[in-house]
């Protein structure tokens, strides 16, 4: 391994897990630092996402490693959550690439659409050799997504789509979107392949977080798509609800990853760092710090373990997901500004990568579901009372 | 082809190392331990072999303790076809005595040749190859840095003092791997989860007699501190006077 990581475990969480879990979370972590993270600055920089890597992360098999068939690895929901740690301890435009593919897009397909999709497309998927995309969130409707204004009309053996979404990731360079839209006003999933006639994906430029992420706006005019191009298992919002529920089960691990990333850097720069002819280490304050970023990411190990072994028995529930991704992102983004306060003026540059995952971190605490929208789902689970709407 | 590679657990190599108690072994508490560099070399160019091939079977072999079953995985998991513990209750630092353990092994088993990394980087002794290919008498090549295979015969390159010496060999043989010889492979998340099914032996070593033992460790003496002699171009002078004091001009 060529960088210097510790990942803490404070509890030795790590005995929970198996010995495949365990291998497969090193081998992860090893390819982070030997493939991601000497490219990851400059990518960020350059606000690209290193695509040459997209095949050698479906070689290592990363891409809806949960699922089964269809050339997936078939693995357990604790595993395929480690392996979103490890993805977003490199950074979380890469947790997002994998989770946009598996989660949101193989996921889908996997469950809701016909034999013959399964077939032209898991397979593909699962190698890296074409990419997702899933939209659904428009400019106007984010929280709400049941108000969306995409709509597909029937003509003959054909469907005829119409509308736009906003902040979609990978829009501009996946191969396949899956785009949700209401037919005779009930949500529905529809594949639509690039660069069919009136589709088109276009980068949203000048974010300030997730910058090695594609984010793009969809274009849809009078787009023509055959009847097969349906998902026919699902119809409603339970359709890509279902999907995020997936996706944010991997969003809980993996901010996790990105809250450890932020304390390796952080403890190991106290020591080093030298102010008062001290070790800044030495100092209280910054030792309530550290101290306070480990606790919270122990808590949210053992959080996330369990919500694995949950959904590896069929008992989670959306809501346990929300409980999990709300607080691994608010505690991962707190992390971030503890530890880039402990780097004084050295964290605001990226010769350090604290406040790259700071500012990747806001934007995982809002999508998939704001951090206040997951308070409000608890919330109703809690008391009845639904406050959302 | 059948192929054994011969692996060790070591100390990854940012370890600081601690000595134990008894004043001759290291401080395992805390070690994190990961597959020795250059026997991934031997293992990938194992894969490789049998890959060019289509034919033959990879068998990983350790002499160690239990704990070395981590990395036996590991080298399932990227392909090996068989794994095997000959099993001690110490770490192992005499290779005479892991060579006779290895060859008492090898003996039993279909073998046309025997890959290894050129040293283990925990104890540095550089002699387990040459030991073991004496006790099996196969040929031996040390410190391969490139190998291909025609026609059931190798030819091996490597690097000697100033040259590249090009070497041909039949099997049997024990080949000795140089960095450089190839670049190894990931495990992939099908191979770790194939790795579970795939046949894993587990056996006490038979070790001959000690040739050595290790009486005593330390650690090297701690550096002194360094010297700060000033800022910016101003300190030059101070800087070549310091130099030429400790005669490094
Ligand atoms: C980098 C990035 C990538 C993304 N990728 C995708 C993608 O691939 N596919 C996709 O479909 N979408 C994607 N999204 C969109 C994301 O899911 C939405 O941004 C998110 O759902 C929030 O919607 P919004 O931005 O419209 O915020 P809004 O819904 O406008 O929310 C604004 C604020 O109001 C609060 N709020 C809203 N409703 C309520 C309420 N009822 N009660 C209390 N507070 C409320 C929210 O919590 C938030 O604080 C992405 C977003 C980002 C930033
Ligand atoms: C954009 C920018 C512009 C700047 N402009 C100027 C400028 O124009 N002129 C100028 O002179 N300086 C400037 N600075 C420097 C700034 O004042 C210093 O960065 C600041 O004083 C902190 O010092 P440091 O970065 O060395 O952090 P450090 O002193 O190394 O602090 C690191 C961490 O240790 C903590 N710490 C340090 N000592 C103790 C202690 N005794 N007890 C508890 N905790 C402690 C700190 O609170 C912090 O969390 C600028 C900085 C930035 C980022």
């Amino acid at each position: 391994m060529s960088d210097l990581y510790k990942a803490l475990d404070f509890l030795n969480v790590d005995e929970l897990y198996t010995d495949e879990e365990r291998m497969i979370r090193d081998t992860v972590r090893g390819w982070v630092s030997d493939k991601f993270l000497p490219v990851i600055e400059e990518h960020n920089r350059a606000g690209t996402f290193p695509m040459h890597l997209v095949p050698e992360l479906g070689e290592l098999g990363v891409y809806g490693a949960s699922l089964t068939g269809y050339g997936c690895a078939g693995l357990s929901p604790i595993a395929s959550g480690l392996i979103c740690q490890e993805l977003e301890r490199g950074d979380s435009g890469l947790r997002s690439f994998v989770s946009v593919q598996g989660s949101l897009c193989m996921y889908p397909i996997w469950a809701y659409g016909t034999e013959e999709q399964k077939q032209r497309y898991l397979p593909k998927m699962a190698a890296g050799q074409l990419i997702g995309c899933f939209g659904l969130t428009e400019a106007d409707f984010g929280s709400n997504p049941g108000g969306m204004l995409t709509k597909a009309v029937r003509d003959g053996d054909h469907f005829v789509l119409n509308g736009s979404k906003y902040w979609i990731t990978n829009g501009s360079c996946a191969d396949v979107a899956i785009v949700w839209g209401k037919l005779d006003g009930v949500v529905r999933g529809f594949l639509v392949d690039k660069g069919t006639k009136g589709f088109q994906g276009k980068g949203i430029k000048n974010k300030f977080s997730l910058r090695a992420s594609d984010t793009s706006e969809l274009v849809l005019e009078d787009v023509r798509i055959h009847k097969s191009q349906m998902l026919p298992g699902v119809e409603g919002l339970k359709g890509p609800l279902s999907c995020l529920t997936q996706a944010r089960y991997g969003i809980a691990f993996g901010a996790v990853g990105a809250a450890q990333a932020a304390f390796d850097e952080a403890c190991r720069y106290s020591q080093m760092r030298i102010m008062f002819d001290k070790p800044i280490a030495r100092f209280q304050l910054v030792q309530n710090k550290l101290v306070w970023m480990a606790n919270e990411i122990t808590k949210a190990q053992l959080m996330c373990w369990k919500l694995g072994k949950m959904k590896e028995a069929g008992a989670m529930q959306h809501f346990h997901v929300s409980l999990a991704k709300r607080n691994s992102c608010w505690m991962a983004l707190e992390c971030c500004r503890l530890g880039r306060d402990i780097l004084g003026a050295n964290g605001i540059t990226d010769e350090y990568q604290m406040m790259r995952h700071m500012c990747n971190l806001e934007s995982v605490i809002t999508y998939e579901g704001t951090h206040d929208i997951h308070t409000l789902i608890i919330g109703r689970q809690l008391t009845g009372c639904d406050a959302i709407m | 082809m059948d192929i054994v590679v011969c692996i060790k657990r070591v100390p990854a190599t940012d370890t600081a190392i601690k000595i134990a108690a008894d004043g001759k072994s290291i401080e395992t508490a805390g070690v994190t331990f990961e597959l020795n560099a250059y026997d991934e070399f031997a293992l990938e160019q194992a894969l490789r072999i049998k890959e060019q091939l289509n034919a033959g079977s990879v068998t990983v072999v350790t002499v160690g303790p239990k704990d070395c079953k981590k990395q036996l995985d590991d080298a399932l998991a990227r392909g090996a076809d068989k794994a095997v513990l000959l099993s001690t209750t110490d770490w192992m630092y005499d290779g005479m005595q892991v060579a006779s353990a290895l060859a008492a092994w090898i003996k039993t088993v279909p073998c046309h040749l025997v890959l290894c990394g050129r040293q283990a980087v925990d104890s540095d002794n550089n002699q387990l190859p040459a030991n073991l290919a004496g006790r099996l008498g196969f040929a031996c090549v040390t410190e391969v840095g490139k190998l291909t295979l025609a026609d059931g015969a190798f030819t091996a390159e490597r690097d000697i003092e100033g040259a590249r010496e090009v070497v041909a060999c039949k099997t049997p043989a024990v080949i000795s791997c140089q960095k450089g010889l190839n670049e190894p492979r990931y495990a992939n998340l099908k191979g770790i989860m194939a790795a579970k099914k795939k046949p894993f032996v587990e056996q006490p070593a038979q070790l001959g007699a000690r040739g050595m033992e290790i009486v005593a460790l330390s650690l090297p003496a701690p550096r002194a501190a360094g010297k700060i002699v000033g800022n910016g171009a101003g300190a030059v002078p101070a800087l070549i006077a310091a130099l030429r004091e400790t005669k490094a001009l």
